[in-house]
C-alpha cells in the first residue's frame, strides 16, 4: 500500500502497487502513520520525496468503496473528507522539505495530497492534473480550494484547476506556476531530479521546527482550516 | 544614518553611509520620523523615492546589537520586530506612489521595507534580494510573511522568497515577479530610472490620500496585521 524508506537524509514515501491508489480510509491511516514516522525521525537536513508506482500518483478518493454502502455512500464520502484533513495538515507541519514525484495522473484528492508538497515534479511525457469534482458533479471540500488559492497564485490559473475540468499536462502545469517541473521523459527520471534537489536541499542542514514554521506562516487560512496553530516560535536561536 | 530630500515633486529618502543600513531601534526612529515628515509635507503628485549608499540597500536588523545583550537578546530582537511595524504601516499609508531604487543587497527587514513600496527597481549587475532566516534558523515575522503574500502572487515565488535561501538576482527577482525592474547597471542608472517613473507620476497630479486608501484596500489582511484601518474613503469626489 505504501512505504517509508531512508536513504541517506531522504525519506522516500512510495505508494506502491500497479492499482490508482486511491485514498480509502485504510489507505489515509497507513499514509498518516508514515508521515508522523518521517517527523519523528527527522534531524536537521532530512528531506521527504513522495512518489508512487505505475500508472497513476493518486486517483482520488475511493468512490466505489462509497457507493458500495448505498444509502451509507455520503456518510462515508464526508468520512473519508474528515478523515484526509490531517494528511495535509501533516504535511504542511512536517519539518523538513517535502518534494512531490509524480509518477503519473493526480486527481482530486490525490491531486491536493501533490499539491500539499513544498515542490512539485511533473513527467513530461505522461501524467495529467485533473480536478474532477466538476465533471462528477461533486462539490470541491472547502479545504481543497483554500489549499489551491494559498499555492497558486494566478485567478486564471485557480480557474483552470477547479473549474474547467481539464486534464493538465506537465507543461500546462509548469506555464500556469502549479508545479515545479515537467522536463524529465520517465518516472524514474522525475525521481532522479527529486533525488538531486532533495540532496541540495539537505546540504543546508536547515533546523526542521523553523523550515516548518515559515512555510506554516504563507498559508494563515488553510492553516486555520486544517487545524494548525501558524504560530511562529520564540526566537531561541539567538 | 537617513536622510529625506525634497527635489520638485519627489522626496529623496537616502540611507546614508557605507555600512550595511542595518535596521537598529535608531535607525528605525529615524526611518519612521522621515515617513512622518514627508507625509505631512505631501500634496498633490508627491512621490518618494527611497535609496542608499555603498553595497547594501539593507541587510536586515541589527542581530549584533541583540546579542551583544546575552541573555536579553531575545528580548531585543522582539523589540526591533515590534518597532519596525510602523514602518511599514508608514509606507503602506502613504499618501503618494513610493519607489525602491536598489542600489545593492536587501536582506530580511530590509529586503520587507523595500518590498514596501509600490515599486521596487533593482540593479541588474549587483544585489540580491535575501530573506536568510530559514538558513540562520530564525522564524519570520507573521506580518513579513503576510507582506510576502500580498505582493507576491505566485505560490512557487513565495517559497523561492521565504524558504528556499536562495540569494535572488535583479534577473530571477524580475521573472519571479517579485520586482519590476532589473535592467540598469549601476546604482545611478537606477536612481535616474526610478527618477523618470517618479517623475510620470507626479504628473497625474493625484489625490494622494485616494491613492494610499487604494493601495490599502489590495491589502487588507495585511493592513489588519499592521494596525492600519483599510478603510475606503467615502465617495465624496462624484
Amino acid at each position: 500500500m505504501c512505504t517509508l524508506e531512508k536513504r541517506g537524509d531522504l525519506f522516500l514515501l512510495t505508494l506502491t502497487g500497479e492499482d490508482e491508489h486511491r485514498f480509502h480510509p485504510d489507505t489515509i491511516a497507513s499514509v498518516l502513520s508514515l508521515l508522523e514516522q518521517a517527523k519523528s525521525q527527522s534531524t536537521k537536513g532530512s528531506v521527504l520525496i513522495t512518489t508512487g508506482h505505475g500508472k497513476f500518483f493518486s486517483n482520488g478518493f475511493d468512490l466505489a468503496w462509497a457507493q458500495s454502502a448505498g444509502h451509507g455512500a455520503i456518510e462515508r464520502m464526508h468520512q473519508m473528507v474528515k478523515s484526509f484533513k490531517p494528511v495535509l495538515a501533516a504535511l504542511l507541519d512536517l519539518p523538513m522539505p517535502t518534494i512531490a514525484a509524480l509518477n503519473g495522473h493526480a486527481a482530486a484528492s490525490g491531486l491536493m495530497f501533490a499539491l500539499s508538497h513544498d515542490y512539485v515534479f511533473m513527467r513530461k511525457d505522461r501524467g495529467v492534473l485533473y480536478m474532477s469534482e466538476v465533471d462528477i458533479g461533486l462539490p470541491v471540500p472547502d479545504y481543497f480550494s483554500a489549499l489551491v488559492v494559498a499555492k497558486v497564485g494566478s485567478g486564471i490559473a485557480r480557474r483552470e484547476l477547479l473549474l474547467s475540468g481539464k486534464k493538465l499536462k506537465g507543461e500546462e502545469a509548469v506555464a500556469l506556476g502549479i508545479v515545479d517541473s515537467a522536463a524529465h521523459d520517465s518516472a524514474e527520471g522525475v525521481v532522479e531530479a527529486t533525488v538531486s534537489l532533495g540532496e541540495s536541499l539537505a546540504a543546508k542542514k536547515w533546523n526542521g521546527e523553523v523550515y516548518a514554521s515559515i512555510r506554516k506562516s504563507l498559508y494563515p487560512e488553510l492553516c486555520r482550516m486544517v487545524n494548525l496553530t501558524a504560530n511562529n516560535l520564540a526566537t531561541h536561536n539567538l
